[in-house]
This record gives C-alpha cells, sequence and structure tokens, in this order.
C-alpha cells in the first residue's frame, strides 16, 4: 500500500517536473528521390524515448520535453538532428551517404575515418555477407576485395579455407591473423550473420600487431544493438538443395573393356575382354556416389537499446549435408551470441559479447590417394556396386589394379566417424575516459573450447588391399584449447596550434595459449558395429604391449608493448607511426625479444588548394607505408632438445618403449621477417559515385623458418621421431599491383544499382633457400615418384619440377634419333611420350627436369553488380584466377583403371596423335612426372546470384511485420575452365604441394530459397 | 583542474603498475611435459629407456637386407613397374648413383642408430650402478653393429668417439679409413665380448655370442683370419648354439629366437607405421615388400612382389638340397599344388623370397604389407660355421676343420653324410663360398660375400670393378659436407 502511494506521488512530482511537453510527429523522406523511408530510428536525444518511422516513413513522438533534440538515423544517410520546441509535424529529408569516406574503420587498438587511413585497408561489410549467404565466413572474402585469396581445402561441409593475403609468402603458416573484437580468435567458428564487418589490414599498418602480423590482419566486428532504438527482431532462413558441379567423362563399360584390349595388346598379352558385346555402359560410379544434398540454415536476433545500453542477441542452426556421403559428411553448426553495451557513468562504458558455439561434423576420405572421389574415377564402369549375393563387388585383388582401388560405396559405407566441439569465446571491456582527450581501455577475451573425436575402423576385407582391417578398433580423442588476450592500452588526443592534430596511443597485450589432447583406441569393437564403437565396449589391446594411448600439453605465452603516434597537419598531411616489442615463448632465450616498427603516411591532394576540386573529380589521396612484421607460426619449444622421439622395440616378444631424442633444436630460433612496402592512391569521382583505390606492393619475407630443414644424416635426424631442427634460411618476395572501383548510382526513385569490381595481379619469386640442397621439396606425384613441388631459388613458390614433354614419338626413326628415356623406366616406342633433353647431355634424366607451372596464380579478379528496381533486389558475384596450374593425379597408374575419356584420343599409329600416348600394359615412361599432367586451372567462376522481393510493406505491416523479403539464389552457380578435373579452384592449401588434384571433393553448387523477415 | 591532475597521476600510476606486473618473465617458462634430452640420465632407469631406443634402427636394416639381396646375382629389383622404388631398380641393374633415396635411408638410419649408442656412451660416466657394463657394452655392440653396416656399404665413414654427431660436423669431421673404421668396431667388439653375459637378459639382447659372432665376421671381410678363426672357435666351443636339426623350420614365426640365432633383429605384428616413416614400423617391412603380387591362397599374405630370386639362383642348390624349397618358392609348383592365384609384377621370374614372405594369421596392425612380424635371423649358428670354415681354409690355418665346420651345415641340408666335401685349398674355398650362398640366400649376405672375396665382377651382371665394391655416398651428405667428403671413386 504504503509502496503504491509512493508511486503515485513520484508520479504527479515528475508530471510536475515537465510540464511542458510537446507532440512530434512527421514524415521522413529521401531528399533525392522524396520517397518515404520506413525504418528510419527516431530518437530523444538524452531521453529513454525513441521510435522508427512505418512504411510510409511516418513516425510519431509525443510528450517530449521542450527543447529536446530529436535525431534521425538511417543507415547509409547522413544523421539529422532538429530541436523541438513546440508541437510540430516536420518532413525530414534524409540525404544519403553517397561515399564511405566518412565510415569508420577499425584499424588494431582504435579506429580511423576511412578517408584518413594511411594504409591499405580493404572492408567486407553485413551487407556483402548477406548477399554472398557464405556456409563459412571466410567465403565472404573470395573475390569481394582485393589482394585476397580463398581457396578450399575440399567441398565437403564444414572443410577448412585458407586465406592469403598478398599470396604466399612462407613455406610455413600462411594464415593471417583473425581478430574479433579485439581477442585473437578462429574465423572459420564464426556464424556470418553475426559479424558487422571484417576489416583487412593488408600492409605495415598491420605491424602493430607484431610478431603475428606477417600474413595480414583480419579484424573482424561483430553485430551490436544501436542507443536509442526500438527492439528490432530479425529472422532469416534459407534452405537449399546442393548438387555436385561437375563429373568427368570417364569411359563407360565398352570403351572401357575395348581400351583394355588394345592396352593388352600392346604389352603382349592376351585380350581380357575378348567378347565385349553386352557390356552396354556398365555402371556409372560418379551417379552412384554423388547425391543431392540438403541444407538449412536459421537466424534469429534481437536487438536494439536505449539512452545508456543496447543490447543484442542472437542464435543461429545450420545443417549442411555432403553431396557424398550425405549423412555421413555432415556439417552441424549452432551459435548464440549476446552483446551489451552499456554507460556506467559518462565516464566509464562496460561491453561485453559473448558467443558459444557448437559444431558436428562427419567427414569421408575427401582427399589423396584412396578418397571416395578417386575411387570412383578408377573403378571400372565394368563392375557392378553389388554382386548377385547383394554384397559389395570387390574390386579384384589384381596387379591392373593395384592394391589402393577399392568400391567406393563399400568405402563410404564402412567409414564411421564423429567430431564434436563446443567453445566458448568472448571478451570483456571498460573504457574509462579519465580526463578530456584520456581514455584508457582494459580489455580481455577469450576462447576456451573442448573437441571430441571418434573414429571407428570396422574390420573389413576388400579382398587383399591396403584398406583391409584385420582387427576393428575405436580410436577417440578429447582436446581442450584456451586462450586469452588481455589488453590495456591508453589514447590521449591533443590538438596544437590549431592544425597541429595529435593521437597516441600506448598499452600492452598479454597473450596466452594453453590445453591439452588426449588420444586413446580399443580395439575389438563388439559386433563389429558402430553403435558400440566406445573404448569403453572395445576392451581389447593393442597385441604385444603397444601403446595404445597418447597426450600432450603446451603452454605458449607472448607479451607484448605497443605504441602508436598519429599526427595530422589541417587533416590533409597525414603521419602515423608505430612501434611495437613483442616477447614470445616460440623463440629461444637468444631471441625472446623482437621489435617491429612502421610508418605510413597519407596526402589528401584533393584537400590542396591547387586541386581543383569538380563533380567528376571530388577526392584524391596519396598513401605510403614501410614496417617490419613478424610471423611466429612455428613448431612449438623448437629451440631445446625434447626426448620426444620414438625409441620402441622388442623384448621378450613385447613392444618396449625407450627414450630418444626428438627433432633436434635450434636454440637462436627466431620469427620471420616481413618487409612491407606499399604505395596507394585513393580517388573518388562524380561526387563520390565512383570509388577507386590502386596500390602496388612488395613484400619481402626474410628469415623464413624451414622447418624439417634437410641436414647431414649423422646427426640422427632420421630416427624414428627425431628430424632436423627448424632454422631461419629463406626468403620470398611478393610484389603486385591491386586495383579496386565502385560504382554506385540512384537512377530514380524505383531503380538504384551498383557495380564492383577488382583485380590483383601477383608476382612470387623465391629469393633464398640456405639449406645444402639450395630447395626443399613436397607434394606427391603418382606412386613412389619423386616430389613434385619445389621451393627454390628464382622460381614462384612451390613451382611443379617435372619433365617437359615435345609431342608423342610417331615412329621408330624418331625415337631413334632422340635421346635414350630408359633412365625414366623404360626405353620408347613409338606411341610414347616424347621428353626434353634440356642439359644437351644426350640422355633423357632427372637432370632434365624444370618447371613446368605453378600453382599461384598470376591476376585473380572480383566482380559484383547489385541492382534494386521497386521491391526487386538482384545480385551477382563472380570472381576470377588467371594463370594457375594444377597437377592432375586423380588417375592411379595401373592397367586396369578406368581412364577419363580423352584417352579415346589416344595414339594408335603414326599420325593420330601428338599429345595422348598409347595405352600398354608393358613399361612405359609415360607415367612419370611431366607437363603431361599439368594443366592449366585458369577459372571464372559465377559465386552467387541472388533474386529477392521485399513484400510492399502495407501487406505486411497489416500482419506486424515491418520487412519482408523473399529470394531465391544459386552459390556456385557455373566455372567457366578449361581444367578436367573436379574443381580447379580447390587446393591442399600447402605451400609447397599445393595446386595437386587427388580428386578433389567438388565445392556444391546450391540452388536456395530464403526468407527474410523483421519484427 | 586538481581533479583531473589527480586522475591522471592515478591513471598513469595504473598503467605503469599493470604494465610492469607483465615482466619478460612472463614468457620465461619451462615447455609443458618435456624433459631436455642434454639433463638426462639420471637413474639406472634413463640408461635402460635409452638402450632400447638404440637397438629400435636394427628394425630398419631391413633395407639392408632387402637391397642387398636385389645387389646381388640373387635376385631382382621387383615391384610392380619398372618405376616402383626407383632406387631398388637401380641398384639391380647396378646403375645406382649417388641420387638414391633408399641408399640415402641405409646411410641415414644406421648413422641414427650409432647416434643412438653414442647419446648413452657420451654420458656413461654420468652416474654409476651395479650392471651398468653390461648396458654399455650393449650399446657399444650396437655402435659396431651400425658402423658394420656402414662400412659395408659406403667404406670409410665419419666418426667422432663417444660423442653424437653435431649440426656442422659433416663439415669438419673427415671420412675415417675403413682401417680406422675397423679398429673401432674390433675395439666395441672386443669389449662387448668381455662384458656381455652369455645369455640375454631379456630374448632380442645382445648376448657375448653375438658379439664373438660379429667380431668373427668383421675379422673375415678384413681378412685377418687368425683372428676371425679364434673368436670364432671361441664361440663355438662355448656350445652355446646348435644347429636346428630341420632347416625347414628355422624361418617360421614360432621358431624365432631358436638355437640357431646367435643374433636376431626382433620384429612384431603389433605397431605398424606408414610409408611416410618405414623406419618408424615395428614389423619388418622388407616381409611385405618381399610377398607374392595380389597372392590368393593358403599359407602366404600378398604383397609388393619385390626381391624375387633369379632362374639361376633357383638352380644353384644341388639335387637332393633340402634348403631350396624353403629359401624360394617356386610359384607356379605352388599355385598348382594349392590351388592359389597370384599376379605378376616387374620383372617376374616366378620366384619368391620364401624365407620372408608374409604368413597368414598375423595381425598386421597399421599396415598389411609394413608390419610384418618376422624376426631377421641376423647370424645364425650356420653363418658362423661357414665363417669359421673360410677362415681357417683362407688363413691356411686348418682344413680338416675347415671341412668339419662345413659338413655340419652340408649334413642337415641333405640328411646325409653323402654330401660331404673332401676337398682342399681353393677347392675348398670354393666349395665353403657356393654353401654361403644357398645355405644363407635370402638372407642379404651375397652381395658382400661376392665383393670382399673378389667375385662379384663374374657374378654380377654389370658390376663395374674399382667402382661397384662400394655404394655412393648420397648426393645429399656430399653437397652437406661442402667439400670435406670425397665421393666414393668412379661416382
Amino acid at each position: 500500500m504504503k509502496s503504491k502511494l509512493l508511486l503515485i506521488v513520484f508520479m504527479l512530482f515528475s508530471s510536475f517536473a515537465f510540464s511542458q511537453l510537446y507532440e512530434v510527429s512527421g514524415t521522413v523522406i529521401d531528399a533525392t528521390s522524396g520517397s518515404p523511408l520506413p525504418g528510419v530510428n527516431v530518437a530523444v536525444k538524452s531521453q529513454n524515448l525513441f521510435t522508427s518511422t512505418d512504411f510510409d516513413g511516418k513516425f510519431k513522438l509525443p510528450k517530449i520535453p521542450s527543447g529536446s533534440t530529436v535525431v534521425f538515423t538511417y543507415v547509409g544517410y547522413k544523421v539529422y538532428e532538429v530541436k523541438v520546441n513546440q508541437n510540430e509535424t516536420l518532413t525530414v529529408k534524409l540525404t544519403e551517404e553517397s561515399n564511405k569516406l566518412e565510415e569508420v574503420v577499425v584499424i588494431g587498438y582504435g579506429s580511423k575515418k576511412k578517408q584518413d587511413v594511411t594504409g591499405s585497408v580493404s572492408l567486407v561489410s553485413a551487407k556483402t555477407i548477406e548477399e554472398l549467404k557464405p556456409f563459412k565466413v571466410e567465403q565472404a572474402l573470395q573475390g569481394t576485395v582485393s589482394g585476397v585469396t580463398v581457396t578450399q581445402q575440399s567441398g565437403a561441409p564444414g572443410a577448412g579455407l585458407d586465406i592469403r593475403i598478398r599470396g604466399i609468402a612462407t613455406n610455413g603458416n600462411n594464415a593471417p591473423l583473425a581478430i574479433i573484437d579485439g581477442y585473437q580468435g578462429d574465423l572459420s567458428l564464426l556464424n556470418p550473420d553475426d559479424i558487422e564487418s571484417i576489416t583487412v589490414l593488408k600492409d605495415a599498418q598491420a605491424a602493430i600487431y607484431g610478431t603475428i602480423g606477417a600474413n595480414g590482419v583480419l579484424l573482424v566486428t561483430t553485430k551490436s544493438g544501436k542507443r536509442n532504438s526500438k527492439t528490432k527482431v530479425t529472422y532469416n532462413t534459407y534452405s537449399g538443395m546442393q548438387e555436385t558441379t561437375r563429373k568427368l567423362s570417364l569411359l563407360n563399360a565398352t570403351e572401357y573393356a575395348l581400351l583394355l584390349n588394345e592396352s593388352y595388346a600392346n604389352g603382349g598379352q592376351a585380350l581380357p575382354y575378348p567378347d565385349v558385346s553386352g557390356l552396354g555402359k556398365g555402371t556409372d560410379w560418379q551417379n552412384k556416389i554423388f547425391s543431392k544434398a540438403p541444407v538449412v540454415n536459421h537466424d534469429f536476433s534481437i536487438m536494439g537499446g536505449s539512452d545508456k545500453i543496447s543490447y543484442t542477441f542472437s542464435a543461429s542452426d545450420l545443417y549442411q549435408e555432403g553431396i557424398i556421403g550425405s549423412a555421413k559428411s555432415d556439417f552441424k553448426r549452432n551459435t548464440a551470441r549476446l552483446g551489451l553495451n552499456a554507460d556506467v557513468t559518462d565516464k566509464i562504458k562496460l561491453q561485453t559479447n559473448i558467443i558459444y558455439t557448437y559444431i558436428d561434423r562427419d567427414a569421408v576420405n575427401d582427399s589423396g590417394l584412396g578418397s571416395v572421389l578417386f575411387n570412383a574415377i578408377n573403378t571400372p564402369s565394368t563392375l557392378s556396386v553389388y554382386d548377385t549375393n547383394g554384397n559389395y563387388t570387390l574390386v579384384p585383388s589384381t596387379p591392373g589394379f593395384g592394391i589402393e582401388v577399392i568400391n567406393p560405396l563399400a568405402q563410404i559405407d564402412n567409414t564411421y566417424n564423429d567430431y564434436k566441439l563446443k567453445k566458448l569465446s568472448g571478451t570483456f571491456s571498460v573504457d574509462y575516459s579519465i580526463i578530456k582527450n584520456l581514455k584508457v581501455t582494459g580489455r580481455m577475451g577469450f576462447n576456451s573450447s573442448n573437441s571430441k573425436g571418434k573414429s571407428f575402423s570396422k574390420a573389413v576385407s576388400y579382398g587383399g588391399k591396403v584398406f583391409d582391417v584385420t582387427r576393428s578398433s575405436v580410436s577417440q580423442n578429447a582436446i581442450e584449447d584456451n586462450n586469452y588476450t588481455f589488453d590495456f592500452f591508453a589514447e590521449y588526443k591533443h590538438k596544437l596550434l590549431e592544425n597541429h592534430n595529435f593521437k597516441a596511443t600506448l598499452g600492452t597485450t598479454v597473450y596466452k595459449e594453453y590445453g591439452n589432447g588426449l588420444f586413446a583406441t580399443g580395439y575389438d569393437v563388439p559386433n563389429n558395429s558402430w553403435e558400440n564403437a566406445d573404448i569403453s565396449l572395445a576392451i581389447g589391446t593393442s597385441p604385444n604391449g603397444g601403446r595404445d594411448v597418447g597426450s600432450y600439453a603446451y603452454d605458449e605465452r607472448r607479451l607484448s608493448y605497443f605504441g602508436r603516434l598519429e599526427y595530422d597537419f589541417k587533416e590533409k598531411y597525414l603521419l602515423s607511426l608505430a612501434v611495437r616489442r613483442d616477447a614470445s615463448t616460440k623463440f629461444g632465450p637468444d631471441n625472446r625479444v623482437a621489435i617491429f616498427p612502421s610508418i605510413t603516411a597519407g596526402w589528401k591532394i584533393s584537400d590542396e588548394s591547387f586541386f581543383k576540386k569538380s563533380k567528376y573529380f571530388n577526392f584524391l589521396k596519396l598513401r605510403a607505408s614501410y614496417g617490419i612484421l613478424g610471423n611466429d607460426q612455428i613448431r612449438n619449444n623448437g629451440y631445446v632438445g625434447s626426448l620426444s622421439g620414438e625409441g620402441t622395440y622388442v623384448f621378450n616378444g613385447n613392444i618396449v618403449n625407450g627414450t630418444a631424442v626428438g627433432v633436434l633444436p635450434n636454440p637462436k630460433l627466431q620469427w620471420e621477417e616481413a618487409k612491407k612496402f606499399d604505395v596507394g592512391l585513393d580517388a573518388n569521382f562524380l561526387n563520390n559515385k565512383l570509388e577507386t583505390v590502386v596500390d602496388y606492393f612488395i613484400d619481402t619475407r626474410d628469415k623464413l623458418l624451414i622447418g624439417n630443414i634437410p641436414v647431414s644424416g649423422i646427426t640422427g635426424v632420421y630416427a624414428p621421431g627425431s628430424g632436423s631442427p627448424t632454422i631461419n634460411a629463406g626468403s620470398v618476395r611478393n610484389s603486385g599491383l591491386e586495383f579496386s572501383l565502385n560504382y554506385k548510382q540512384t537512377v530514380s526513385d524505383n531503380f538504384k544499382f551498383s557495380l564492383g569490381y577488382n583485380i590483383t595481379t601477383i608476382k612470387n619469386e623465391v629469393l633464398s633457400v640456405n639449406n645444402s640442397t639450395g630447395f626443399l621439396e613436397g607434394g606427391a606425384f603418382g606412386v613412389g615418384q619423386l616430389a613434385p613441388s619445389r621451393m627454390q631459388v628464382g622460381q614462384p613458390i612451390g613451382f611443379f619440377y617435372g619433365y617437359k614433354t615435345d609431342g608423342i614419338f610417331q615412329n621408330q626413326a624418331e625415337v631413334d634419333v632422340h635421346p635414350s628415356q630408359l633412365a625414366l623406366g623404360a626405353n620408347a616406342v613409338p606411341g610414347d611420350i616424347r621428353f626434353k633433353d634440356l642439359n644437351n647431355d644426350g640422355v633423357i634424366d632427372t637432370k632434365d627436369r624444370t618447371n613446368i607451372g605453378d600453382p599461384i596464380p598470376d591476376v585473380t579478379m572480383g566482380f559484383n553488380v547489385n541492382l534494386n528496381y521497386k521491391g526487386f533486389d538482384f545480385v551477382a558475384y563472380a570472381f576470377a584466377s588467371l594463370g594457375n596450374d594444377m597437377v592432375r593425379n586423380y588417375e592411379r597408374a595401373l592397367s586396369d583403371v578406368n581412364k577419363l575419356n580423352y584417352v579415346l584420343g589416344r595414339w594408335t599409329g603414326e599420325g593420330t596423335s601428338n599429345t595422348v600416348p598409347r595405352v600398354t600394359t608393358a613399361a612405359s615412361a609415360n607415367n612419370v612426372f611431366s607437363d603431361y599432367f599439368v594443366e592449366d586451372a585458369s577459372f571464372l567462376r559465377i559465386q552467387n546470384v541472388q533474386l529477392g522481393y521485399t513484400l510492399n510493406n502495407k501487406f505486411s505491416e497489416k500482419i506486424g511485420i515491418t520487412k519482408l523479403r523473399l529470394y531465391t539464389s544459386v552459390n556456385n552457380l557455373y566455372t567457366f575452365t578449361k581444367y578436367r578435373g573436379f574443381d580447379p579452384s580447390a587446393s591442399s592449401g600447402s605451400p609447397i604441394g599445393g595446386g595437386i588434384d587427388y580428386g578433389f571433393y567438388p565445392t556444391p553448387r546450391t540452388y536456395i530459397v530464403g526468407l527474410n523477415i523483421n519484427f | 583542474m586538481k581533479n583531473r591532475i589527480f586522475k591522471a597521476v592515478i591513471a598513469i600510476v595504473a598503467f605503469a603498475a599493470i604494465s610492469v606486473s607483465c615482466s619478460d618473465s612472463f614468457v620465461d617458462r619451462d615447455p609443458v611435459y618435456s624433459i631436455d634430452s642434454e639433463n638426462y640420465f639420471n637413474s639406472e632407469a634413463d640408461y635402460r629407456q635409452a638402450l632400447i631406443a638404440a637397438y629400435d634402427l636394427l628394425q630398419a636394416t631391413y633395407v639392408n637386407v632387402l637391397l642387398g639381396e636385389i645387389a646381388s646375382d640373387n635376385t631382382l629389383s621387383g615391384g610392380e613397374s619398372a618405376n616402383d622404388v626407383i632406387g631398388f631398380q637401380q641398384v639391380d641393374e647396378m646403375i645406382h648413383t649417388p641420387n638414391n633415396s633408399n641408399l640415402r635411408d641405409i646411410w641415414n638410419w644406421m648413422f641414427a642408430g650409432v647416434n643412438r649408442a653414442n647419446y648413452i656412451l657420451e654420458f656413461k660416466d654420468k652416474i654409476d650402478f651395479e650392471g651398468k657394463n653390461q648396458i654399455i657394452a650393449e650399446a657399444r655392440f650396437l655402435r659396431a653393429y651400425y658402423q658394420f653396416e656402414l662400412v659395408k656399404w659406403f667404406g670409410g665413414i665419419p666418426m667422432k668417439g663417444d660423442f653424437r654427431f653435431k649440426l656442422n660436423d659433416e663439415k669438419t669431421i673427415p671420412r675415417s679409413p675403413v682401417a680406422d673404421v675397423y679398429a673401432s668396431i674390433e675395439n666395441d667388439l672386443l669389449f662387448a665380448i668381455d662384458n656381455l653375459s652369455a645369455v640375454a637378459p631379456q630374448t632380442g639382447r645382445a648376448t657375448k655370442g653375438a658379439a664373438q659372432a660379429l667380431l668373427g665376421k668383421v675379422y673375415l671381410y678384413q681378412n685377418k683370419f687368425v683372428n676371425s678363426a679364434n673368436v670364432l672357435e671361441q664361440l663355438i666351443s662355448s656350445n652355446s648354439y646348435s644347429l636346428v636339426p630341420n632347416y625347414n623350420n628355422i624361418f617360421e614365426n614360432n621358431n624365432e629366437n631358436n638355437v640357431e640365432s646367435v643374433f636376431e633383429v626382433q620384429y612384431t605384428d603389433g605397431e605398424g607405421a606408414s610409408f611416410g616413416c618405414l623406419q618408424c614400423s615395428e614389423g619388418n617391412v622388407a616381409v611385405g615388400f618381399n610377398g607374392i603380387r595380389n597372392y590368393s591362397g593358403p599359407v602366404f599374405d600378398s604383397g609388393y612382389s619385390f626381391n624375387v630370386p633369379t632362374q639361376q639362383a633357383y638352380n644353384a642348390f644341388e639335387v637332393g638340397d633340402n634348403r631350396r624349397d624353403v629359401a624360394v618358392l617356386n610359384i607356379v609348383t605352388w599355385a598348382a599344388a594349392n590351388n592359389a592365384t597370384y599376379g605378376t609384377g616387374y620383372k617376374h621370374t616366378g620366384f619368391f623370397n620364401r624365407k620372408y614372405l608374409p604368413r597368414q594369421g598375423d595381425l598386421n596392425i597399421g599396415d598389411q604389407n609394413l608390419t610384418n612380424p618376422n624376426n631377421y635371423r641376423a647370424i645364425r649358428y650356420a653363418d658362423v660355421l661357414l665363417m669359421a670354415a673360410e677362415a681357417y681354409n683362407r688363413g691356411g690355418i686348418d682344413d680338416t676343420k675347415a671341412r668339419f665346420y662345413l659338413n655340419q651345415v652340408r649334413r642337415r641340408a641333405f640328411g646325409d653324410t653323402n654330401h660331404d666335401i673332401s676337398a682342399s685349398g681353393a677347392a675348398l674355398t670354393d666349395f665353403i663360398l657356393a654353401e654361403r650362398r644357398v645355405e644363407l640366400m635370402g638372407e642379404g649376405h651375397r652381395f658382400f660375400d661376392l665383393v670382399r672375396t673378389g667375385k662379384a665382377a663374374q657374378a654380377i651382371t654389370n658390376f663395374t670393378p674399382n667402382k661397384n665394391e662400394l655404394f655412393p655416398i648420397p648426393i645429399e651428405e656430399i653437397q652437406f659436407s661442402n667439400g670435406n667428403w670425397q665421393q666414393n671413386p668412379g661416382y
């Protein structure tokens, strides 16, 4: 009772205090077109009063105090403020923010207006992500910004993607650093819908991140609620159907049998198929393994804010099945996120953002010799899927089939695994404005994840193949990974003599990552079934005392201090100096500490008096930057010797484990050093409708950490579990040109469009490899052949090293005049490939190998178009990669396996072919690694095409919906390429050994229907 | 104003306090669960553990055995095709060059063994405990074993006493002359003979007999016949070993470490490896490589069809010699008799190395072909008898004794005394060497026996005298040495 009374008194009191209340209403329209703008945020400054416009652009704010300022904000438009002293009906005209110069860009430990940025920076906005509908965030960087390439390791759901900023600079880890709301995080696990923007730092601007910045930095900002805005509820959903983009042209059963007969006849053997009639087309193994697979996504969010607090909450659910193996290669991702932002006092601001992620992924063997696709390509079409007893047909165990090719459907059926990850990550941050212009920030970001993996190795017989398992087992692991980033920094602004502006940032970052992994295997799974596949039931142990368990633990730390001084004169001449000092556990005691300086500068030429600003040419800025950055992504503890070697032997018939020296240490180990130079021009034309950016860059990476560097065997490095030390011994240079262009125009009230184009050229050259041989090798081709990829001075990193071909020997006379090819495996006969004697020593041998291509594209391009007509919107994204080569390595070089149908054009006699050699079961040198197997994998891919329709608002408003959009899109619509394999864009991501195709799981084409609803 | 200054001071103090509290000591942490290799050998157990690791590289000698056979006139390379393991193919054709990854494996793995033995010997004086000499003696035996392999294959090698080789030693430590290497091996084995027990503490560990047998062999390789005869006589007269009565039983998995085994390399089917690290397998990799290609039938498992015996090797057995069908599998007659099928690989001869073929019923954990449990009978008593016979005969010491030892071996082979040899002198030498070939066929000795007796050129096609007696130092090692090491003659 008493409290009620109090409330009444309070209410009376407050109405008395604000006796002068007015009502403001009106319409908000677009200044140029005059059309009403729905959803504009209308708020009263310093009051907890706000609303937004309806579909006719109308709003009403009753009871606002006299003298209040009403603020109108709308994405893409300039903010408009008006003071109110009476009851008013306003017509507010908002003007479109036609250029992005006022946009604020995050640059690492701070932010900057885009026009004042002095480094080379690209931005991917939430809009781009919305349009592209990527399943994983990395895909949104593909083709959308210059200087960034993204390759997919496999088209399987949830498979990894590799981002490369300005090329491949190291034989080690090339992955850029991802900073999510200030803390070091993992881009690949985020829900794409949670992202507000991704800023890509490509040049020395990233030097503020010191020893972790050399591969470039991706600064991710997650979405947060806006102050003084009405609660906005969004629900997005789509569902789609995925299918393979391509099937290879393989031989059908009759073609196969005829070809095999010819091959056997050429080898002087009896015909395997004396009668080919009735074989028909046989089994199309690709049709058997590829299926249409669904993908469904739901994303829900609520955001809003009052005067002092804003909030955002989101949840998402993605489920994707694989086009190979369906549910056996599926991916599920759930995320939930809560973000809060509060002004505790005028001076103290708190911010927090917590993300929970759950991932469940199953996978089939999708890369390398023995992958499902590899088997589908090599299993002949004469075999049926099932035998007469209904069991899977076995691929015969004869030399012609080797011991690796098995029935791919049986393989999928016998694949059982499961991977689950739970992760909690987030940040807490406090800003304290101590005095005017001095702000300190303390923040703590963290990632904490647990994953569990299980794989069941079913006892199975493929009839004498390497995949036969005599004894069932289940292997399980539990891995825990944690890290935290603690930042503490102060920012001070000062203005001197009116025109000199200073901003100083000084701070420290503490980073620690720690975790452990536990592995175990149990044998003899009851009933040989997945249902019983758990160590609790599989109680058999390794025979003879073998070890069934393993574990690891790590604790890596980094302590950094940094300072940055930004200066400008009249906002016209811009200069930024930064230095960072890092101490890291990755390096030996002699080299614990590293210092990374950088300088970036800009000159807004368009602000000079001599520059005649016009409607046609209205902004010009020259930028230049130089800095030294580091890369510390190497094996842990490489500077100290450990007893991690394998010393296992057999005493008394039992396995005994001893202790042995592990990988040899290098106490002098230190970071890789990147020297980055960039010069760029930003120019805007046609009233900022046309924006262009051009950059030239030279990145030189020195002191490359060459792990397992070949050293003399006398040191014992080839003992089990041992290895060569990691030595700073190489150097690579990437240089290139980037250009991007964006054009945006509102033609009329009903029609708007924008265009974007970007192009990047990269020249990669290895400058030094200071090991004894002068090169590093990697990759694999065929079985038992020399390594096909190299890193060698004067060549692009990871180029292909093999023989050059010179057509086909047409007759014996040609063979006789050519140097002997015996050293390659067999004497040539007519119909065999002729290899070039490059060193002219009269014999073809390993010394005649040379550069026969490389997987690095010379040019990459991105193109996008965006059209809006009335309620319709249309977007299309495309990207192209030119000059990248790929090695065709999915054909098992055996006599009886199936073949691609290009062999139908083989040499069968003089003059029949000068490109495809004869077929034979006899020994030949045709399968050694040569340019015959290297194909141009240049491609142009229509990445996404989307057509949307936003429902007439008057209709949707009746059911309480502020926006209702329906759309349909096709991801990965079509790829134009000459490449014969499944996917020219795929790569293992290895710097040395990338671009070798074992039958990559192709990125699927996805047809999507979706819905966006806002309440 | 005052307030602002006060706040600024607090801020600076707080800032400094937090920054300083994070000093560089934050990154002074010890690696988690890691033992520094230079701070080991603090207990007896540490020595024992390190010794196990020194034995480990014995398993890598599978390639010495396999390639030793292929190099000789006993077998051809085989495999799937002319390009299958190109290093084997080249050695078979005697066209191998310093660029041969399989020869490099031998260099790398045997030196890895030397270094693991030296890891123990480097710290041999760190602590004392009862039984340490046994461990030191085993380490020295192993070092001798590995160095003997190296000197057989490559001639003179770098040596660094009881110390592990460090990086850059290859640029400063020269290749010791062959005589010095043998002197080191002899010293190690003499120490081992004095300190090893006659009975192994655990099956698989080196014994006094093993050291004597190896020393006898080492002397024989240097034509030190008197020394060889002496040490082998001690071994024989110790009566610790005898011939297994039936030759058929020696090589089966249920008869490992038998009375005839003077030294045996231990393998198991319980823990495998991948092609990326063949030396990591606890199984006998050579066995899978020897296996019959695409075999389907009783007794055997299939394999990669390398190391296939020649017709001439098959014919080297006299009529009535029980050893032929144990050493060589005639696949045509076998398949016909057992309703088996098989594939033909490269250089198919119709014969397989039966002593070391994969047997059915093995677990082969890891990889079917890389984890076979067949122990390698490294030094058999039969080998000891034949070596002793050779030493007595070639040293002109006692042909009667030589014949006595030779005929012990022959009597088992033929099951009678009708095939006893009665020759003397050079004729007896020829009989002994011929006997070595058939008795030890498939066991990796033939090539080196031919070389040390000067008969390689006449027996092996394409063998170039004054070149092929040794194998080339790997090209990579010549490059690493930066001019410190010279390539072997002719390469």
